[in-house]
């Protein structure tokens, strides 16, 4: 059985559960600039670097990731947001993306083995892949509304060196999270069929936008039905949202897309909003209440956390799914979706 | 969600109840007024042109580049990024239309939805078809597929079915979703004279009645102009023939048209005797129908209808104030110069335009921003309007010679270090330039210095800092704390997505006692900044945010206070003295004074990537000579100021003066007492106060001393006496670039001093690092025993600490540096500090302490609860 089937056959059983943030578990050492930088002197300020640790602290991954398997994730992702080389420019660390990768995925990967080896339950491991900080979709410069910063091909091929070296590092699937841009998710997605292509086989896709204002819409103006009709041909393992706001403000946005996607629904929403100084300070237990309710009323699949949980956030979450049957995938009418900003269809 | 409305007549049964009208008035082979707009590059008002379609009701907009004289996949892209830009027009698909695959290919690139791709066919065999059709699905698009095969295109019923059945087949057969297929099975000119022709409109009609039976879930479609080719110039007749077409071929499933969306007449209203010999000229109800309809057709000749074209123009007609303000709420700028030129002469003076009309338009934006009624982008789209119309006045502004041709006022912006999103502050950037502020951008990852040392030297009238992680908002603090220590009083703008009213007024505002505002989004960037640069309303407005961020602090006494662990349990969870790292005792106890350290050493040890950070060029030395931006005004720069380094060391322009002291001492709680002579001076610390995770410590520098007896020094170091006399004189001879590069240099030089004695402490006066032997770059990085941390750093954040430090190093005396009323250090080109040896001795940030231990310290320190308050105030809520 592949890895997506046997996803798809655990996903029937029950609820499954993803992984929370790693930015602020890592935010939780306080490590120094030296400590991010390790050996790797690129003449740059490593610190905020979170993705270089993958090299410089792998301990610190490594535990992390655990303590989210510890916690009950089904699936644990790599810490590789922001390891692309347009991310790491900024470091001055573009040498470094395949290295980062293959060692988070190997990280990932051993600590998912690890612990199915000890109770028997499979485990997924996640490549996650970041939007980068540049946007196909949007002009940087106000009085060259046609100027862009970077062009589908360039991106596409940024995506497609950080995929490579997620899968041979072993993952299983390939994350395309926190989607600002759907033209970027696009370029993203067009990496990962070539590199299926390449390899033979279909790369299991999760694709998962998010929302970038209260009225439902990402940063390129899509809104969720449009951009599920723009990513849709992608066929993706999951579909879903990330980051955005706590569950409460992403409910509705959930519930729409949950009610026309023909894929499993994954959402991992924020710990709430943050307070006016930044924090984030929804209790796990407050998550945990959100997620049974979204359980309760069969809205998802696959449920996990992004800025500012934790695996005691994980913990809640998987004792408030217990036991809540999964949400049943629906069957859309055959009908053509195009999108611009907003949907339409065309009923045949 | 969109769905689309019901086009046809209810007198007939329907078998299907949709039309989809795809524009094609961006068509260059279908519109001859688009086609000279893209030919002369006049994208401004091709844009237009789809925004009037999508107005009129086009639910699919039809792009098409197709013409010799044209780079077509530069003229696709352009024009599909341009289109992207336009919230009213990107709302709905596009359909990306061309006959080379490399211009459809290449616009499929630019389409962030779900478009169509109009078209593909078996036209090259079956190979490329499918070739073509398996791209369209990786790019997420629907196709068109044209009735055409590798022996031509479809003109019979039977050839039209024929050849889309097996394209069916095909497309079906490698996974191609047939929801996502439309045929066009090819719509051709009837009523031309040649007799074979007359059928056409029945074939089409005929055969999409049975592709649709044969082929499950997909469309059909047809560009309806060339039905009625033969009449062109002849718009009554054109419009009348597509109508009665599409009133026939919709019943029989078509259900997408390349249709002009504002030259559709309603089947009910054409004119009887026109609608009658159109429909018998469509469905070949006999020989003569051409005939017919020929003759008449005369009559309709010339007659317009003007009413689609009223709609669209209507604002148009609006007083200037009003269109101005549509034109920016929409972002329309096709208009926008005449308008304003209008305005102007309404107005006695130019700036009036600017501050009465189109600033009154930038509110309306504002506001509709602010209240989430508007997006980013069409924000943007504002902006660029108004740069226009700003544009346009400023000559005028500059003739009359008012003082509204000088900047309004000039910012410093920049992202603070450690955060790299830059697109909230570029737009605030680019609203406030096109209101009259010159705005210095530093960009992204700017540190603090940087964005002080621009903020001097372009003599800013404000500072904007933005952030969008988490993390920037103690950087913000840093920077307001920063400007603080330097004395600045300029106000402070704070802004990015995670800063807010609550944060400013608590951690920021206190840091800095110029004026600080946050700034809630870009559209309140320029009305907040006007009122800062107001002789008249500057006062009152800071006076009343003061209180408000004031009001707020208030507010969260009391709350909040969680965060903060009691003093008492903080001193609990104090980091573990451990006494087999303390350092020996002093070797050479006592006051070590250096009246003219050898400045050749010191120019070794100096630490350049914080003296190209000074000249704003952004990389760590040495790799920024070699840097593909800057390295070459780098190497330029080094060039010189090792030039003016041999000439500092050969005349010996500057003094280098130090003085490092080592006492015996003890920890008393939270104090140091270090023994001077026969006196013990008391030198409190403050101690880290934010609960910590499991353990981790609440740190405080006491904890590095032993309460049993330890050693401790302090130092004082000057790079900068003599500096005054070269300044002038460069200052005289105008040349400010060797006046700069020689603070610059003496500040380098003051810092490697710190660094180079401290070294000399380890190594001999203090003696417990004998054979310490570190490379520049590994003094630079610190990686050796013992910190050197100075009052005012975040360890030991109280600069008030300073004179007893003086006083201990009899500082003043051994260096002539002395210390001004508000403890900054003469001449500036200068270090101060404390030298712990313990081996587990390290840098941290005192960060926010609570009410008790400002009690507490103030009582250690014997002043009175104010003064400690003043003191300690970036520490406090």
């Amino acid at each position: 059985m592949s890895k997506a089937d046997l996803f798809r056959a655990e996903a029937a059983k029950r609820i499954l559960l993803t992984d929370g943030a790693f930015g602020t578990m890592i935010q939780g050492y306080g490590l120094d600039e030296a400590a991010y930088r390790g050996e790797y002197d690129t003449g740059f300020d490593q610190k905020g670097n979170n993705d270089l640790l993958a090299l410089t602290r792998p301990d610190i991954i490594d535990a992390i990731t655990r303590e989210y398997l510890a916690a009950g994730s089904d699936i644990v992702s790599t810490n590789t947001f922001n390891a692309n080389t347009i991310s790491q420019a900024d470091y001055g660390a573009q040498f470094l993306v395949r290295a980062m990768n293959l060692a988070a995925a190997k990280i990932a990967r051993q600590a998912a083995d690890d612990f199915e080896a000890k109770d028997g339950r499979p485990r997924f491991v996640a490549g996650a892949v970041g939007p980068t900080n540049k946007t196909l979709s949007l002009s940087p410069d106000v009085n060259d509304p046609g100027f862009r910063a970077i062009d589908f091909d360039e991106l596409k091929e940024v995506y497609r060196d950080q995929v490579d070296a997620l899968l041979d590092g072993g993952c299983d699937f390939i994350l395309i999270e926190t989607i600002f841009d759907t033209l970027n998710a696009k370029a993203g997605i067009m990496a990962v069929i070539e590199a299926g292509d390449a390899r033979g086989e279909p790369v299991p896709l999760m694709i998962s936008m998010t929302i970038t204002d209260m009225s439902g819409r990402n940063l390129s103006g899509h809104s969720v039905e449009a951009f599920w009709a723009a990513v849709r041909h992608a066929r993706p393992l999951t579909i879903g949202l990330n980051c955005s706001f706590g569950a409460p403000q992403l409910r509705p946005h959930v519930a729409t897309l949950a009610a026309q996607a023909d894929a499993l629904m994954m959402v991992y929403p924020n710990a709430g909003l943050p307070n006016e100084l930044g924090a984030y300070d929804e209790e796990p237990h407050t998550t945990g209440g959100f997620i049974a309710e979204w359980a309760a009323t069969g809205l998802i699949n696959i449920v996990g956390g992004c800025c500012g949980t934790t695996p005691a956030h994980i913990a809640k979450m998987a004792e408030a799914v217990q036991g809540h049957t999964p949400r049943a995938l629906p069957t859309p009418p055959v009908k053509m979706m195009l999108a611009g900003l907003e949907p339409f269809v065309i009923a045949a | 969600m969109a769905t689309a409305p019901d086009m046809t007549p209810d007198d007939e049964p329907r078998t299907r109840a949709t039309f989809v009208n795809i524009g094609e008035r961006t068509n260059v082979t279908g519109s001859a007024a688009f086609k000279k707009l893209i030919m002369a590059g006049d994208y401004v008002k091709a844009v237009e042109v789809a925004r009037a379609q999508v107005e009129n009701g086009a639910q699919v907009i039809d792009v098409n580049m197709d013409e010799g004289l044209l780079d077509a996949e530069h003229a696709m892209t352009t024009f599909l990024k341009l289109i992207a830009a336009e919230p009213d027009i990107a709302r709905v698909p596009v359909m990306v239309d061309s006959s080379k695959w490399s211009v459809i290919e290449a616009g499929l690139k630019c389409v962030s939805g779900k478009p169509i791709v109009n078209s593909i066919s078996m036209k090259e065999g079956e190979e490329a078809f499918l070739y073509h059709a398996r791209k369209c699905m990786a790019y997420g698009a629907a196709v068109v597929v044209m009735a055409f095969d590798e022996t031509g295109q479809a003109d019979t019923k039977a050839r039209k079915i024929e050849i889309c059945g097996r394209a069916y087949k095909l497309l079906v057969g490698i996974g191609f979703p047939p929801e996502d297929i439309i045929f066009d099975p090819n719509i051709f000119a009837v009523a031309t004279g040649i007799e074979e022709h007359n059928n056409y409109g029945v074939d089409f009609i005929e055969a999409t009645r049975e592709i649709r039976q044969r082929c499950p879930h997909a469309h059909i479609s047809g560009g309806l102009s060339n039905l009625s080719f033969s009449f062109r110039g002849n718009e009554p007749v054109r419009r009348a023939m597509h109508s009665i077409f599409l009133y026939h071929a919709i019943p029989a499933g078509m259900d997408m048209g390349i249709v002009n969306a504002g030259q559709l007449d309603v089947y009910d209203q054409i004119d009887p005797e026109l609608r009658v010999a159109c429909e018998d000229v469509i469905l070949n109800k006999d020989p003569d129908a051409t005939e017919r309809l020929i003759t008449i057709a005369e009559k309709y000749r010339g007659q317009k209808d003007t009413v689609a074209e009223k709609a669209a123009e209507e604002w148009r007609g609006w007083p200037v104030a009003k269109r101005l303000e549509h034109a920016l709420v929409k972002g329309l700028d096709a208009f926008v110069v005449e308008d304003t030129e209008e305005a102007r002469q309404n107005f006695p003076r130019p700036i009036e335009v600017i501050e009465g009309p189109l600033m009154d338009g930038m509110n309306v934006v504002g506001d509709l921003f602010g209240s989430g009624k508007m997006f980013l982008p069409q924000v943007v789209k504002s902006a660029r309007v108004m740069k226009k119309a700003v544009a346009h006045l400023l000559p005028f502004i500059e003739a009359a010679k008012e003082i509204g041709a000088r900047p309004k006022g000039r910012i410093v912006m920049a992202t603070v270090k450690g955060d790299v999103h830059d697109i909230g502050k570029n737009i605030v950037g680019v609203v406030l330039a096109c209101n009259g502020y010159d705005i210095i951008d530093l960009g992204v990852m700017v540190p603090w210095t940087q964005i002080l040392e621009s903020a001097n030297e372009n003599d800013a009238d404000m500072i904007g800092l933005s952030g969008l992680i988490t993390p920037s908002l103690d950087e913000m603090v840093t920077v307001a704390a920063e400007m603080q220590r330097i004395g600045m009083t300029m106000p402070l703008l704070i802004g990015g997505a995670t800063t807010s009213k609550v944060h400013t007024a608590i951690k920021i505002a206190p840091a800095y006692k110029g004026p600080v505002v946050h700034v809630l989004d870009a559209s309140r960037a320029v009305g907040v900044a006007s009122t800062l640069m107001s002789d008249t309303q500057k006062d009152g407005f800071v006076e009343k945010t003061a209180a408000e961020y004031d009001a707020v602090r208030r507010a969260r006494e009391g709350k909040g206070q969680n965060e903060l662990a009691t003093l008492a349990e903080a001193r609990a969870n104090a980091f573990a003295f451990d006494p087999a790292q303390m350092a020996p005792a002093a070797a050479k106890p006592g006051l070590h004074v250096f009246e003219d350290w050898d400045l050749a050493d010191l120019r070794d040890t100096i630490d350049w990537t914080p003296f190209f950070r000074a000249w704003e060029l952004a990389g760590n030395f040495p790799t920024i000579l070699d840097d593909a931006v800057v390295g070459e005004s780098a190497r330029s720069l080094y060039a010189d100021a090792q030039a003016m380094l041999d000439r500092i060391v050969a005349e010996k322009w500057l003094t280098a003066r130090g003085v490092a002291g080592l006492w015996p001492c003890r920890r008393d709680g939270d104090d140091i007492l270090v023994r001077s002579g026969d006196a013990e001076v008391r030198m409190p610390m403050l101690r880290q106060q934010i609960r910590k995770r499991e353990g981790r410590a609440n740190m405080c520098l006491a904890d590095f001393i032993s309460p049993d007896g330890d050693w401790i020094g302090g130092f004082a170091v000057t790079a900068g006496h003599g500096i005054d006399e070269r300044s002038a004189a460069f200052r005289a001879a105008h040349d400010d670039y060797s006046d700069i590069m020689l603070k610059a240099l003496a500040d380098r030089l003051a810092e490697a001093f710190a660094e180079r004695l401290h070294a000399h402490v380890r190594a001999d006066l203090w003696g417990y690092a004998l054979g310490e032997q570190l490379t520049n770059e590994a003094l630079i990085r610190e990686q050796y025993r013992g910190i050197r941390p100075a009052p005012g750093y975040p360890a030991c954040p109280d600069h008030s600490l300073k004179p007893i430090l003086f006083d201990l190093l009899k500082a003043t005396d051994a260096t002539g540096v002395t210390l001004t009323e508000h403890f900054a250090m003469l001449p500036t080109a200068a270090v101060s500090g404390f030298y712990f040896g313990h081996a587990d001795s390290q840098y941290f940030g005192v960060a926010r302490i609570g009410k008790d231990q400002l009690e507490d310290y103030a009582q250690r320190r014997q002043v009175d609860i104010e003064t400690a308050e003043r003191w300690l105030r970036p520490n406090l809520d």
